[in-house]
């Protein structure tokens, strides 16, 4: 399982790569595998606010519809448009799949994210 | 999982790498590679299947044919031997108890094929309605059953036999067909929109008859596929499934399928339920819609026309083969023609969609010409 340690996790199996106060978000290799072909993805709207563990995107594989949860809370500045129309791409390359990117309103928040290697370990335990 | 059943075929799928899940009290592959590889391979290739956890029921006896004359739907009294319907128990009411493939193998001798979550509940319903001079034995455990389904299915099967397939036709079954050394009941049925072969044969023999398949079928493309690709599939096919477009509370008008019910024959469980609703017309019947705006529709979301609801979603999702978002859905009758347009409501919003004709994709070579 490929696991980047250039950025941090969730334990919804999102990844965070933060540069600044801006973070893009993601799904991890491990996501991407156990949900199978994914075939669309809904976005949310640029300029929104999340809070860290609120849902700003759904995930759909042939089999079923998954939730998005936000990492860090903060306001949406940038989505990848680019998943609407291949979302297959997620599933080839997670880590350079970018859903969304965040500008962070509390840097507190990383703490409670994950290392590499400790999502590493968090996977193996599910 | 370890309450779940297991097939002949289980440890073999995990050799192939399949991703197991639960599914009506056993654990199957829901795919190995991928659902979209696996769904392609079969509309253009071939792909297997191991549909062992069908139920299987064996009803023979001198009265066997009055019996299922009087237990479904269908006219069984029309069936010559080698030859299969596809069928509905029903209750008085007219709510499906199932629905069904019935073979004539031989005079009293009929073979039902059944959904394996219904197993125990339609072989209740048989013993319960059971008349004298009719056996009925449960045969599910005893046999391992394989689909072969896609446009190569005849051309990779012949290489393993000396049987004639060409000769068996459409909704047509063959008893001790030798393939590969093995003996096996032929059926050419399926449940994908494309030809295909479901082959029955011994628990002890089943992995061989799928490695004997998969040597064959490797080298020109067929590959393994799971439950996964086999929903899509039908899906694609239009096909009704049982618990979706079909329940005790769904009657087979309400599914659309009329022509499966002969209200003309002689009289059968439901007859005068249905015939009465045949009168009167259906309030609601399944349609096939297609998403206008973007959204994937899933089993239970709500259909709404200009604000009101007029039905549910029965069975939704990605068809790989037409790139849409399609789905089945129980509407209003008014709003179940072509051409109508609704709305489905996807996680609170309303999204655009068209009702359009079922099967949403059809296929050719099923081989039904005139018997040789």
């Amino acid at each position: 399982m490929n696991i980047p340690t250039d950025r941090k996790y969730s334990r919804e199996h999102e990844w965070a790569k933060i540069d600044n106060s801006e973070v893009s978000i993601g799904i991890t290799d491990h996501a991407q595998h156990e949900l199978g072909d994914i075939v669309f993805v809904e976005l949310p709207e640029v300029g929104a606010q999340y809070r860290a563990g609120e849902v700003f995107a759904v995930v759909e594989s042939v089999k079923a519809a998954s939730d998005v949860y936000a990492p860090v809370s903060g306001k949406i500045l940038k989505t990848n448009e680019e998943l609407l129309t291949a979302p297959e791409i997620i599933n080839s390359d997670p880590y350079g799949s970018w859903f969304v990117v965040i500008e962070m309103s509390d840097q507190g928040e990383l703490e409670q994210l994950l290392e590499a290697g400790e999502y590493s370990e968090f996977c193996k335990g599910e | 999982m370890d309450n779940l059943l297991k097939t002949p075929l289980y440890d073999l799928h995990q050799i192939y790498g399949g991703k197991m899940i639960g599914f009506a009290g056993w654990t199957l592959p829901v795919y190995y590679s991928s659902i979209l590889e696996e769904h392609e391979a079969v509309r253009t290739r071939a792909g297997l299947f191991d549909v062992s956890h069908m139920g299987k029921i064996e009803v023979k006896g001198k009265d066997a044919c009055g019996f299922l004359q009087r237990l479904t739907t269908g006219d069984v009294g029309m069936l010559v031997d080698g030859q299969a319907i596809y069928s509905l128990m029903c209750y008085p009411n007219g709510g499906a108890v199932d629905d069904i493939l019935i073979y004539r193998l031989g005079l009293a001798h009929y073979y039902v094929v059944v959904n394996a979550s219904n197993t125990s509940k339609d072989l209740q319903w048989m013993i319960q309605n059971k008349t004298d001079n009719v056996e009925i034995i449960n045969v599910s455990r005893d046999t391992a059953q394989l689909a072969l389904q896609g446009p190569l299915a005849e051309q990779i099967l012949q290489g393993l036999t000396t049987v004639d397939l060409a000769a068996l036709r459409f909704f047509r079954i063959q008893g001790d067909v030798n393939i590969s050394g093995i003996n096996c009941l032929v059926s050419r049925t399926g449940y994908t929109g494309e030809d295909g072969f479901e082959i029955y044969a011994t628990p002890e023999q089943a992995t061989a008859l799928w490695e004997a398949i998969l040597k064959v079928g490797s080298p020109v493309g067929a590959i393994p596929a799971g439950l996964g690709a086999r929903d899509t599939l039908r899906l694609e096919a239009g096909f009704t499934l049982y618990g979706h477009e079909l329940a005790a509370d769904i009657t087979p008008l309400e599914a659309g399928l009329d022509k499966f019910v002969k209200l003309d024959k002689a009289d059968f469980i439901g007859r005068e339920a249905l015939a009465k609703q045949a009168a009167q017309g259906v309030a609601r019947r399944i349609a096939g819609f297609e998403m206008e705006d973007r959204g994937i529709p899933r089993a239970n979301y709500l259909v709404e026309c200009g604000g009101r609801e007029i039905g549910f979603v029965t069975s939704g999702g990605y068809s790989p083969t037409l790139k849409k978002n399609l789905g089945l859905a129980m509407l209003e009758a008014e709003y179940a023609e072509e051409g109508k347009r609704i709305d489905v409501i996807i996680r609170k919003k309303r999204q655009k969609a068209v009702i359009v004709r079922t099967p949403f994709l059809k296929r050719p070579h099923r081989n039904k010409g005139k018997e040789k």
